[in-house]
C-alpha cells in the first residue's frame, strides 16, 4: 500500500540497502577478527609491556617531522601488521568493506529521507540506523589518525550489527510522513545531535570495554606462574591499556559537547512545541541521567582514585542510560517522546 | 579557642568542596532523577498517579510518604542539587583566585635540565643566540605568551605558555551553570501557566478566573505579578488534516485576539510548533476534540440548545466522553442530565456497541444515556465532563446520527444536531527564558574550550657559541610539558620542534644531533 507523500518504490529500495550494509558490514567484522586472531601486530603488541614511545632522532637536515601523524608515533609493539602478511591484507580487506558498508548504509539512510521527504530519523528504526552510521563512520575516521586499532574493527562493528538487526526486525517501522509535533526543522538539529553523539558514545563505551579487559590482561600476566582466563586473554593481543584509555576519553570530550547541545536544541524545540523548556518526561529525564553520568566521567578521569578502571566504568554505566533510554524509555516507558513507530 | 571550634568545620567545607564529594553527589543526582522517570508523577500526570497508588496499597503510601510521586519537587532531590550547587561554589571561588593569579603571572623559568621533561630536543644553529631568541618568539607566534630570561651562565632562555582559555572555558562552563539553576528557580517564582479547552467561535482572557487550569508561579500567586491583559476573544476555525492513512498531517488554530481592552482585534495562526508569542506570553495549541451540539426539549417543555466539548479517551481514534448537565427549576428535581460519547468515524463492534475507528470525521455517532433528577443535589463542585447521577434515574439511551431525534419518557427528547471542533489553548509565561538560553549557549562555549583547547608549556635554553671561528655553534635546547590531556602532545612537540629547527640558520656541517 502507497500512502501520500511516501514514495514506496525509495523506501523499498532504502530497505534492500539497509540489509545490504548489515551483510556487508558482518564481512568486514570476519576481516577485522580474522587480523586480530592472525595479524602480526596482536602477536607482537602482546609481547611489548607498557608502550613506550618509539623516540626518532632529529637532527638538522633530518628527516621532515612536520608531516607526521599519529602513525610515526605509534610504539613498536603496535605497528602495524607485516605489509602484505594474511593479517594485514584481512585487515586491509575489511577496512575497504566496512568504508563500502557505510556508503552502501548511508545511500540507505538519504534515499530514505527522500523517500519521506524530512529528515529521516522520526523513530527508533531510523534513528538506530543513523546512530550505527555514526559509529562505524567515527571508527574510521579514529583508524585514519591511530591506525594501530584497525584489528578492533571488529568490536565495533559487533554491537552495530546487532543493533542494525534489531532496527531491522522488531523496531521497523515504514517510512510515513511526519505528525504535526514532529514538522520543525529541530528535528533535524535536535535528533541529528542525538544520534551522532550517542553513536560516538557508542565506539567509547567499546574502547573503555576494551581497556578494561586489557587491564586485567595486564594484571593477572604481571604474576608469575598466573594463569589467564579465556576473557582475559583477548587482551593479549589488544593496544595498550594507556592507549585505549585515551581514546575512550577524546571520544567522550568530542561527544560530550554535541550530546550537550542536543538537549538544548531539545529544549528550545520543546519550548516551541509543548509548552516548556524542561517537564521531566521520562525521555528528558534519561537525558539528563545520561549528562550527569558523562560528567562524572569527565570528572573521574581527573580525580586520584577514580582515574583509568573506576572512569571506565563510569563510562560503560553512560552508554547502558543511553540504552536504556532508547530501548526502554521508548517501548515500556510513556511519554511525549513516542515516536517509537511501534504498535 | 576559635580556630579549635572552627577546626571540623573548615574539614567539612574542605570535604564538601572536594572533587571526590561532587563525583558522589554527582552520581547521587543520576540515581535519584532515576524514580522519577519510572513511577507516575503527581505534578506530570495526577490521574495515573491516583490509580497507581489505588491499586498499589501500602506499598504505594510508602512510596507517596518517601516523596516518590513527586520526585523533582521532593525535599531529597533539592538536598542533592543543593549540596552540590554549594559544593561548586566552594570549588569555584578558590580556582577562580588561583586562575586569575596564573593569568597575570608571567611564565616560570626553565627548569635546569629540559631533557628531563616529557618531550625534549636540540639542535645547533649558526645563528647568534640572540638573533635565534627573535626568531624563536616570531616562529611561536602570538598563540604562546613568551617570557624571556638570561642565566648566569650566558644562556638565554625562553619560557613560553598557551592554553589559559581551557580553564577560562570551564570556569565559564561551571559559572553559566550556577546562573542557569538560579534562573531557573527565580523563573518558577514569576512564570505562570493557564489552559482553556475553546470550542470554535468562542474565546477566553488571560486571567486566571476564567481558566480551566490555572499554576501560578509564587509571586504570580501573591499578586506581585499580573498576567498580560490580552484576550483570545475568539477561536475562529480549528482544522486538523489527515492523511489517506489516518495519520494526522496538521493542526491549525485561527484565532483574533485583543492585546488589551482597548485595543483593536488583530488575527494569528497558531500550530503545533508555532506557538503565538503575545506580550512576553506564549499562546499554544496543545490539543483538540470535538463538542457535539444536542437540543432537549425538557419535562417542563421548553427547548434547550447546548454544546459541550468530550474528552478524548483514545488518543488515535478520538472517541471521545462527555457530559450535557441541563438544570430545570431549582430543587424541582426535573434537571435532565445527558453523559455519552461521541465516535468520530463509528464501527459496529458486531454486538450493537460503537467504537471509534478513526480520527477523521465521518457520519459521527452520539451515544447517549440520558438521567432525570437532580443534576446536584448536595451544591458540590463538579466536574462538567461527567455526570454525579446518584440523585438521577436512567429514562433511556440511544446512538444517534447528526440530525436524529430521539424521544424518552417524561416529555424529553434529545436531537443530535452535530458537532463543532475545540481546541484546548494553554499560556505559558517565563520572563528568565531568554537569559536561560544566554547561561545555555556560554555553557557551550565553555565547554568547548574547555575540552577543545590544549594547555602546554615549552621551554627553549639557548647556548651561545664560545665565539672562536671553529668552535662550537648556538646549542638550541627545547623541552615541552603538557598539562591537559587534550590532544596528542607528542606529535605537537615534534612538529613545533620541527619548525624551530626549521626557523634556526642551519650549521654548515652536522655537528649535533639527536633527541635525548
Amino acid at each position: 500500500m502507497t500512502m501520500a507523500g511516501i514514495d514506496g518504490a525509495m523506501a523499498h529500495l532504502s530497505d534492500t540497502l539497509f540489509t545490504t550494509a548489515i551483510a556487508v558490514y558482518s564481512l568486514g567484522m570476519v576481516g577485522f577478527t580474522a587480523e586480530y586472531a592472525f595479524g602480526h601486530r596482536g602477536r607482537i603488541a602482546s609481547t611489548v609491556p607498557a608502550a613506550a614511545p618509539e623516540r626518532q632522532l632529529v637532527g638538522a637536515g633530518g628527516p621532515p617531522v612536520g608531516s607526521s601523524r599519529l602513525v610515526d608515533r605509534i610504539p613498536v609493539g603496535e605497528r602495524s601488521s607485516v605489509r602484505g602478511s594474511f593479517g594485514d591484507r584481512a585487515g586491509r580487506f575489511a577496512l575497504a568493506v566496512t568504508v563500502l558498508g557505510a556508503l552502501i548504509h548511508a545511500a540507505s539512510i538519504t534515499i530514505r529521507g527522500s523517500a519521506v521527504d524530512s529528515v529521516p530519523w522520526s523513530n527508533m528504526y531510523e534513528f538506530a540506523s543513523v546512530a550505527g552510521l555514526v559509529a562505524v563512520v567515527a571508527f574510521i575516521a579514529l583508524m585514519w589518525k591511530a591506525p594501530q586499532i584497525r584489528h578492533l574493527g571488529g568490536f565495533i562493528l559487533l554491537p552495530v550489527i546487532i543493533m542494525m538487526f534489531l532496527a531491522g526486525t522488531v523496531l521497523y517501522a515504514k517510512a510515513q510522513p511526519l505528525v504535526p509535533a514532529l514538522q520543525s526543522y529541530w528535528l533535524a538539529i535536535h535528533v541529528t545531535l542525538a544520534a551522532s553523539s550517542e553513536g560516538a558514545l557508542m565506539t567509547s563505551a567499546v574502547l573503555s570495554a576494551l581497556f578494561l579487559l586489557k587491564q586485567r590482561y595486564d594484571r593477572v600476566s604481571a604474576q608469575p606462574g598466573a594463569r589467564v582466563g579465556s576473557l582475559t586473554a583477548f587482551g593479549a593481543r589488544l593496544p595498550a591499556a594507556a592507549t585505549l584509555d585515551k581514546v575512550a576519553y577524546r571520544i567522550v570530550a568530542f561527544a560530550f559537547p554535541l550530546y550537550t547541545i542536543g538537549i538544548i536544541c531539545g529544549a528550545i524545540w520543546a519550548e516551541a512545541a509543548w509548552g516548556r523548556y524542561w517537564g521531566w518526561d521520562p525521555k528528558e529525564t534519561w537525558a539528563f541521567i545520561v549528562w550527569v553520568i558523562y560528567a562524572s566521567y569527565l570528572h573521574a578521569r581527573a580525580t586520584a582514585g577514580w582515574k583509568g578502571r573506576a572512569a571506565a566504568w563510569v563510562n560503560l554505566a553512560g552508554f547502558g542510560a543511553i540504552t536504556f533510554n532508547f530501548l526502554v524509555v521508548n517501548i515500556v516507558v510513556s511519554g511525549l517522546h513516542s515516536y517509537a513507530g511501534l504498535s | 579557642m576559635i580556630t579549635t571550634l572552627l577546626r571540623p568545620v573548615r574539614l567539612g567545607w574542605r570535604r564538601l568542596t572536594s572533587m571526590r564529594t561532587a563525583l558522589i553527589l554527582l552520581f547521587l543526582l543520576a540515581v535519584a532523577a532515576v524514580p522519577g522517570s519510572l513511577l507516575p508523577q503527581r505534578p506530570l500526570n495526577p490521574d495515573l498517579t491516583s490509580s497507581y497508588l489505588a491499586t498499589h496499597g501500602g506499598w504505594g503510601h510508602l512510596l507517596d510518604r518517601l516523596g516518590m510521586f513527586d520526585v523533582f519537587g521532593s525535599a531529597w532531590f533539592a538536598a542533592i542539587y543543593l549540596s552540590l550547587f554549594v559544593s561548586l561554589v566552594g570549588c569555584l571561588v578558590p580556582r577562580i583566585r588561583l586562575h586569575a593569579r596564573a593569568v597575570a603571572r608571567k611564565p616560570l623559568p626553565a627548569p635546569r635540565k629540559l631533557s628531563r621533561l616529557p618531550e625534549s630536543g636540540q639542535f645547533a644553529t649558526a645563528d647568534s643566540a640572540e638573533v635565534y631568541a627573535a626568531t624563536a618568539r616570531r616562529t611561536l607566534g602570538r598563540r604562546w605568551r613568551v617570557v624571556e630570561r638570561s642565566e648566569p651562565s650566558g644562556a638565554l632562555t625562553l619560557s613560553a605558555e598557551k592554553g589559559y582559555s581551557r580553564e577560562t572555558g570551564n570556569l565559564i562552563f561551571h559559572i553559566a551553570l550556577l546562573c542557569a539553576l538560579v534562573l531557573i528557580a527565580v523563573g518558577r517564582l514569576y512564570s505562570y501557566q493557564l489552559s482553556n479547552i475553546v470550542v470554535q467561535g468562542n474565546g477566553f482572557c488571560n486571567t486566571a478566573i476564567t481558566s480551566d487550569s490555572w499554576k501560578p508561579g509564587r509571586f504570580v500567586a501573591e499578586g506581585k505579578v499580573r498576567p498580560a491583559p490580552f484576550c483570545i476573544t475568539s477561536l475562529d476555525r480549528f482544522t486538523a488534516t489527515y492523511t489517506p492513512a489516518g495519520e494526522p498531517s496538521s493542526f491549525i488554530a485561527q484565532v483574533t485576539y485583543v492585546r488589551d481592552v482597548h485595543a483593536a482585534a488583530q488575527h494569528a495562526t497558531i500550530t503545533v510548533n508555532h506557538p503565538l508569542r503575545l506580550e512576553g506570553d506564549r499562546v499554544y495549541l496543545i490539543g483538540h476534540g470535538f463538542a457535539p451540539t444536542l437540543t432537549v426539549r425538557m419535562p417542563d417543555g421548553t427547548v434547550v440548545h447546548d454544546t459541550e466539548p468530550f474528552i478524548p479517551q483514545n488518543a488515535s481514534t478520538l472517541l471521545s466522553e462527555g457530559a450535557f448537565k441541563l438544570f430545570g427549576k431549582q430543587g424541582a428535581k426535573r434537571d435532565v442530565g445527558v453523559s455519552g460519547f461521541f465516535a468520530p468515524t463509528p464501527q459496529d463492534t458486531g454486538n450493537g456497541v460503537i467504537t471509534s475507528i478513526s480520527p477523521q470525521v465521518a457520519n459521527p455517532v452520539l451515544g447517549i444515556f440520558v438521567y432525570l433528577g437532580s443534576l446536584n443535589p448536595h451544591n458540590v463542585p463538579q466536574s462538567v465532563y461527567s455526570l454525579d447521577t446518584t440523585a438521577m434515574h436512567k429514562i433511556g439511551a440511544a446512538n444517534l446520527t447528526v440530525g436524529q431525534t430521539k424521544t424518552f419518557g417524561n416529555g424529553v427528547s434529545v436531537t443530535f444536531d452535530g458537532w463543532l471542533p475545540w481546541a484546548s489553548i494553554q499560556v505559558s509565561h517565563d520572563p528568565s527564558e531568554g537569559y536561560l538560553l544566554i547561561a545555555a549557549v556560554a555553557m557551550v562555549l565553555g565547554l568547548f574550550a574547555s575540552l577543545g583547547v590544549r594547555r602546554r608549556r615549552m621551554w627553549l635554553r639557548i647556548t651561545p657559541s664560545s665565539g672562536a671561528p671553529d668552535g662550537s655553534p648556538t646549542v638550541v635546547e627545547v623541552g615541552g610539558l603538557a598539562r591537559s590531556d587534550s590532544g596528542n602532545f607528542t606529535t605537537e612537540f615534534d612538529a613545533l620542534l620541527h619548525r624551530l629547527r626549521g626557523a634556526a640558520a642551519p650549521v654548515p656541517e652536522l655537528i649535533s644531533a639527536g633527541r635525548q
